[in-house]
């Protein structure tokens, strides 16, 4: 499974989301490969991606994907994202 | 792993009438520190007009950051909090009153950065007590810097 954390400038925000991510899934218990990518790059990054998790205030510039958008509020509430992980892998 | 923090780079109690207003205070936070120029503050909002509030990324909380670039003298980190805090239109997370701001010289580079980061902000308590701080050696407990 394929899983990009996107941004609007690729560093920071989408690394944290990344970590953070890669966490969760290590509590379901789900292997992916999680990856960090500014929003600009996101039609190529997540071409072949399952999930793309990022902000509420990007959803709109990501534009068309076959993958779920999985949005997070708090980046830091591992509790938050482990839950919606589990509805978008499950 | 995060970068220096000098007294220059940390401001309690600021005072901002909106967002652009508290991005600015942490940019002059940055350069005051040495890492950045004016140029790159401009930058760090340049990116919230272009893609929106996204920055803000816990309640009460934003991380102000862009690219490198040349304006980017050394990696650097500020703190800043807010008197008053402001609203940068995020639907969840809105209003802000702790602001931090990141600069890197290298992509590659902010990854240990902002790794301690994570670690430091998963502990949920981290934000309210950041905002409530009086003193700079407080902030630097919060953040595990240790002198």
């Amino acid at each position: 499974m394929k899983i990009v954390a996107i941004c609007g400038a690729g560093i920071g925000t989408s690394a944290i989301l990344k970590l953070n991510a890669e966490r969760a899934l290590e509590r379901l218990g789900v292997e992916a490969r999680v990856s960090a990518t500014d929003v600009a790059s996101v039609g190529a990054a997540a071409s072949d991606a399952q999930v793309i998790l990022t902000s509420p205030e990007l959803v709109k510039h990501i534009g068309a994907t076959n993958a779920d958008i999985v949005v997070i509020d708090n980046y830091f509430d591992l509790d938050e994202i482990t839950a919606k992980l589990e509805i978008a892998v499950g | 792993m995060l970068p220096p923090l000098p007294e220059s780079a940390i401001r309690l109690g600021a005072a901002a009438t909106d967002w652009q207003d508290a991005v600015r205070l942490c940019g002059a936070a940055l350069r005051d520190s040495g890492a950045t120029t004016d140029a790159y503050t401009e930058r760090m909002i340049s990116v919230i007009e272009e893609f929106g509030a996204y920055v803000v990324i816990a309640p009460g909380f934003a991380l102000a950051h862009a690219r490198p670039g040349s304006d980017v003298m050394t990696d650097g980190l500020a703190v800043v909090t807010l008197a008053e805090p402001v609203r940068f239109g995020h639907p969840h997370n809105d209003p802000v009153s702790v602001i931090i701001g990141l600069a890197v010289t290298t992509t590659d580079e902010h990854v240990g950065a902002v790794a301690t980061l994570a670690n430091v902000f998963n502990d949920g308590a981290v934000i309210p007590a950041l905002a409530a701080a009086s003193d700079d050696e407080t902030v630097r407990e919060l953040l595990g810097y240790t002198s």
